[in-house]
């Protein structure tokens, strides 16, 4: 599975209240979510992201609540993966839950531009910066995520071995 | 290898004799809880897997608290969805306005969790019922439709930081200024993916509520979970609250820890975290003069009776500032009744505070006492990240309930000791 896009990139400690305001938690859908993503950080994400875009950010990522709408808003604006130097422990369950690709790559993280194209090779963790040329190798996935995310989350995987 | 407290639980519940940190596991679960913001996502995907019943109803908890009373008509549907889900499995802890409280209050409250389980809730602080030497983490709405569904859930096994408490803490000091001390100490990611575990004769000191308090914290370190030993007091509440038969599980002595820290608590300030992590602590000396809007003083973090009660120390014969909103949420019905027959109402209504119905309300910039462009609060809460509690350039400052209830006389953020308050010895 690979994605390729342009980078919005943001910093440390990108947390689920800028993700998605918990004023816009009244709804689970997907589209309505999107349309209010990171609109307490960045008000012009969500005009300015393509859909195919790769989001990239420091330590932390994604801290704060367990509000599954925050990866929920993040897929559903078009972002292909998220690729961040850490993630919060909930957020990186949630994510892998929902199918929303994510890789922990400290060096991508912080090398990585806002505005640069990169592609991934999400099987292998494979990052290349196409902009630059550099190359980094993320974090593997333990097998037992693999199944889950190429079960296409872990409803569909559970669907599967009942 | 030794194992650590939450090492020898999730063991326990794997089936395992044993494990190490990083070893995946799939552990059988006493408790799957959801609020009303959380348990939509998760029942819209529990239905996806095609089940009648859920694994076992009295092992679930629905807990609408975070926009109830129902605060508009998009709110007013959730509630209802999780209303009928609960009706329609069986499942006999859901919990309507007039016997909810606040989820992480309510539940040790209600007996339903107890030293030895393993817990899993779709709302981060559900590490709070770490105090009750159990492990309890957060998770999301699909973790907690499969739980739902299986009774299971798969973890990686967490290294672990030891915290070794002693001594006690001063006056007007409590589980809230350790944790926001502790929190300032690592950071908001020191304990990420780690358990935080609790020990030593001040862990042994503080209160159930102080340790409550703590553990509700562990998230914001980015902690996996938070633990306290077990010991008399826990056993005396759980005993208390519950009918239910529980485990104790002590670390061996040569488990190992990733850190170890020693911390004095009798040599601990007030501590205040401002805008915008919790991480950026300040000891109450050091504040500045920072006048306030409003206070909250309530939630999972510390909405219990003793943070009533040291609230009403506070205010009693004092007024709140003719410029500050003074809103205390008790956290429970029991709670609620409690702090009136005490007569600590008498004390907040003639302070000129306000009293809610128990609710999450403003924590989360649900309702309740949100805030307008440039307003400050002094909150008991446990976040306070842009636009929390309401307009994105509003600011809150986390803080203890003497904290709080002392900056509300100010008008800006103080504490009791300079209200003119003596200060005589726990």
């Amino acid at each position: 599975m690979n994605a390729k896009g342009k980078v919005i990139k943001y910093g440390n400690n990108v947390d689920t209240d800028v993700i998605i305001p918990a004023r816009y938690l009244t709804t689970s859908d997907p589209a309505e979510l999107a349309s209010h993503c990171m609109e307490d950080l960045d008000e012009k994400f969500i005009s300015k992201v393509q859909k195919g875009d790769v989001m990239v950010a420091g330590r932390n990522f994604g801290c704060g609540s367990s509000r599954e709408h925050a990866p929920i808003a993040i897929k559903a604006s078009g972002i292909s993966c998220v690729i961040a130097e850490t993630f919060a422990r909930i957020f990186y369950r949630n994510s892998i839950n929902i199918g929303l690709p994510i890789i922990e790559c400290a060096e991508a993280a912080q090398d990585i531009k806002d505005g640069d194209e990169v592609e991934i090779d999400f099987d292998k963790g494979f990052i290349t910066n196409l902009t630059s040329g550099k190359t980094y190798q993320g974090q593997p996935f333990p097998e037992f995520m693999q199944k889950i995310i190429s079960a296409d989350g872990l409803i569909n995987f559970i669907k599967s071995s009942l | 290898m030794g194992m650590t407290m939450t090492q020898k639980i999730l063991a326990a519940h794997a089936g395992l004799d044993s494990v190490v940190p990083g070893q995946l596991i799939k552990a059988k679960l006493d408790m799957v809880l959801g609020n009303d913001i959380t348990s939509p996502v998760a029942i819209k995907e529990f239905d996806k897997v095609g089940l009648n019943s859920v694994f076992d109803i009295n092992k679930i908890a629905i807990v609408p608290d975070h926009f109830t009373p129902n605060k508009d008509i998009k709110s007013a549907e959730q509630v209802k969805i999780c209303r009928e889900f609960s009706k329609r499995m069986g499942i006999v802890n859901f919990f309507e306005v007039g016997q909810m409280g606040v989820e992480h209050a309510l539940l040790p409250e209600k007996g339903l969790v107890v030293p030895g389980d393993v817990i899993i809730g779709a709302d981060s602080h559900t590490c709070t019922y770490g105090a009750l030497g159990a492990f309890s983490t957060g998770i999301g709405s699909t973790d907690m439709a499969a739980g739902m569904a299986t009774g299971e859930a798969w973890f990686k096994v967490p290294e672990a930081i030891k915290f070794i408490l002693k001594g006690k803490p001063r006056k007007w000091v409590g589980g809230k200024d350790v944790i926001l001390h502790i929190i300032g100490m690592i950071g908001v990611d020191g304990a990420l993916y780690k358990s935080m575990e609790f020990i030593g004769d001040g862990a042994h000191a503080l209160s159930m509520d102080d340790r409550f308090t703590m553990a509700n914290m562990a998230i914001e370190a980015g902690a996996k979970n938070g633990i306290f030993e077990v010991d008399e007091k826990t056993k005396q509440y759980v005993e208390e609250h519950s009918v239910r038969s529980y485990t104790v599980y002590k670390a061996d002595e040569d488990a190992e820890y990733s850190e170890v820290f020693e911390i004095d608590l009798a040599a601990i300030k007030s501590t205040v975290a401002f805008p915008h992590l919790p991480e950026n602590a300040r000891t109450i000396d050091n504040v500045g003069d920072i006048k306030i809007d409003q206070v909250i003083i309530g939630s999972c973090t510390n909405g219990r009776i003793e943070d009533m009660r040291i609230a009403a120390e506070v205010l009693k014969g004092r007024k709140v500032h003719a410029d500050v909103r003074c809103i205390i949420i008790p956290a429970t019905q029991k709670i609620w009744k409690q702090a009136m027959n005490e007569g600590l109402f008498d004390i907040f209504i003639d302070a000129g505070a306000a009293i809610s119905t128990p609710t999450c309300g403003p924590c989360l910039g649900g309702h309740m006492g949100i805030l307008a462009k440039g307003e400050r609060a002094v909150s008991t809460t446990n976040r306070n990240f842009v636009g929390r509690m309401g307009h994105p350039e509003s600011e809150v400052y986390l803080a203890s309930p003497a904290i709080a209830a002392a900056s509300a006389i100010a008008g800006k953020i103080a504490g009791p000791d300079q209200l003119g308050l003596v200060i005589s010895e726990k």
